[in-house]
């Protein structure tokens, strides 16, 4: 049995009250992500700021144009109820995605409006959290160009989106949210985006796994705090289970 | 760390525990993540038993091979008429939760053995020490001797080896090139392997590799007297003769 000496004692109150400091500062910083406080907050903080402070800005693969899978796969989503099917029917010329919180100019803009915004291919893989993927070109406007026609405000960290489908909304930070890679996509291998994979208008953010890519987004909500949202746990995602951040 | 109590039990020549503390903490940290490591893989497996080589692989696609097993996707055809419930969202928590405590557990133990000497005078084979006539008695898994209390025989150690410096490196840059945030910025960790479902498949076969590994690591245990062996892991004492076991 070894003594407790003093030494000891003052390296783990320095230890502790380090950590503190550590957690503190990575919070300024945004390294912490919203599901941080259970059981897994260590691991998934780890991964997060690991990624921010050393991969903030780097590009998602791309890959040629021979490698588009031929086989896409969409899991299938829940009931979209009728008021989808009259959108639907109507060529979704009334379908909107408004934006709105931390930004000088809400509003909203129709599937017509993002069409005539500067667009932008890329080819991208959908990668699924069950360990299937596919590649795909998606077409559509980075989402920074929206955000910017919004006149989003300095303060605002983190881009809420939800989807028409009941339930389902997450938020990125604004490191992915400005990412050049990050796009409201109208199409698909070089047509109009399929409903099964999105359509009218989905959000890729290639640089996370697919369940970030909300399908049907009809609403863009720039805040400084996801804890006003849902349980505070930053997306639907994490209520159910799964974590926040997707980059893993 | 030296306990000059534990020296009486060692043979001429040796002192101190049987195992540096430094091994044996990391021995059973690694032990706690591998055990989680390998549950929840499992777990996460089942939501697409299926294998692909190549940049992509889904339902829609010939699959290099297939687990017979079910699966907790309704998607994914099984040919059983059940779908297991999903276990994904705190597998996949607990999972890279799990990883970095390996890896930086791993990287403590490297950092720290290096550092030691250890890899050098307990793992690397002595000279001349690696005959046939050695290899194949210790493959035919004859009882250690008494002098394997104190000492790893050069089959163990040649093993330890490729589990720490092989399987255990290679289980770790396979499951960081299906990470789509870590390939964005080291494209190579997934083009070196042939595109991601090409890792996701490699992932799966070190991992069995590590598993039989594990078996095999347990079996020799078993073998050379579990208590005796176990005791020197937890408390570093070793006895002189096995019969203490």
């Amino acid at each position: 049995m070894r003594k407790l000496s003093r030494r000891r004692l003052i390296g783990a109150g320095l230890g502790i009250s380090g950590l503190a400091a550590t957690a503190k500062l990575g919070a300024h910083y945004g390294l912490v992500p919203p599901d941080a406080h259970g059981l897994y907050g260590p691991g998934e903080t780890l991964t997060y700021a690991t990624q921010r402070l050393l991969a903030r800005h780097s590009p998602a693969r791309e890959f040629a144009r021979s490698q588009i899978s031929r086989e896409p796969f969409a899991n299938p989503t829940g009931p979209l109820g009728d008021g989808f099917g009259v959108l639907e029917a109507g060529g979704f010329k009334d379908w909107r995605l408004t934006v709105d919180g931390m930004v000088a100019h809400p509003g909203s803009f129709t599937v017509a409006d993002l069409r005539h915004m500067p667009a932008r291919s890329e080819i991208t893989a959908v990668q699924c959290e069950e360990g299937w993927n596919y590649i795909a070109e998606w077409i559509g406007v980075a989402l920074a160009h929206v955000l910017e026609e919004a006149g989003t405000l300095r303060q605002a960290r983190y881009v809420v989106y939800r989807s028409f489908e009941q339930g389902w909304w997450d938020s990125i930070d604004m490191a992915d949210a400005l990412h050049p890679q990050t796009i409201v996509t109208h199409g698909m291998n070089g047509g109009d985006l399929p409903v099964r994979f999105g359509g009218p208008i989905r959000l890729r953010v290639p640089r996370q796994l697919g369940y970030k890519s909300v399908k049907y987004i009809v609403r863009l909500t720039l805040t400084d705090d996801l804890k006003k949202f849902g349980k505070g746990l930053g997306s639907a995602a994490p209520e159910g289970g799964y974590a926040w951040y997707a980059g893993i | 760390m030296y306990n000059p109590q534990m020296a009486s039990s060692a043979p001429a020549g040796v002192s101190g525990p049987r195992h540096a503390a430094v091994v044996r903490a990391t021995h059973w940290i690694t032990v706690a993540a591998f055990l989680a490591l390998l549950i929840t893989g499992v777990e996460i497996l089942i939501s697409h038993p299926r294998f692909y080589w190549g940049e992509t692989g889904n339902v829609g696609m010939r699959p290099l091979f297939q687990i017979p097993i079910p699966s907790s996707r309704g998607s994914v055809p099984t040919g059983y008429g059940y779908v297991l419930p999903d276990q994904n969202g705190w597998s996949r928590y607990l999972h890279f939760q799990s990883a970095w405590v390996a890896v930086l557990t791993g990287l403590l133990y490297v950092w720290w053995g290096l550092g030691a000497g250890h890899f050098r005078r307990n793992l690397v084979p002595t000279r001349g020490s690696l005959s046939w006539r050695v290899i194949g008695a210790h493959l035919r898994l004859r009882r250690p001797g008494a002098e394997e209390a104190w000492s790893y025989n050069p089959v163990q150690r040649m093993a330890y080896l490729a589990a720490i410096f092989v399987l255990f490196p290679l289980v770790v840059w396979t499951g960081l090139a299906m990470s789509p945030g870590l390939v964005s910025a080291v494209p190579a960790a997934v083009t070196l392997l042939g595109g991601q479902q090409s890792a996701r498949t490699l992932h799966f076969f070190v991992s069995a590799a590590l598993v039989l590994f594990a078996v095999a690591h347990v079996g020799m245990v078993i073998l050379a007297g579990f208590g005796s062996r176990v005791r020197a892991m937890i408390t570093g004492r070793a006895a002189r003769r096995k019969e203490d076991a």
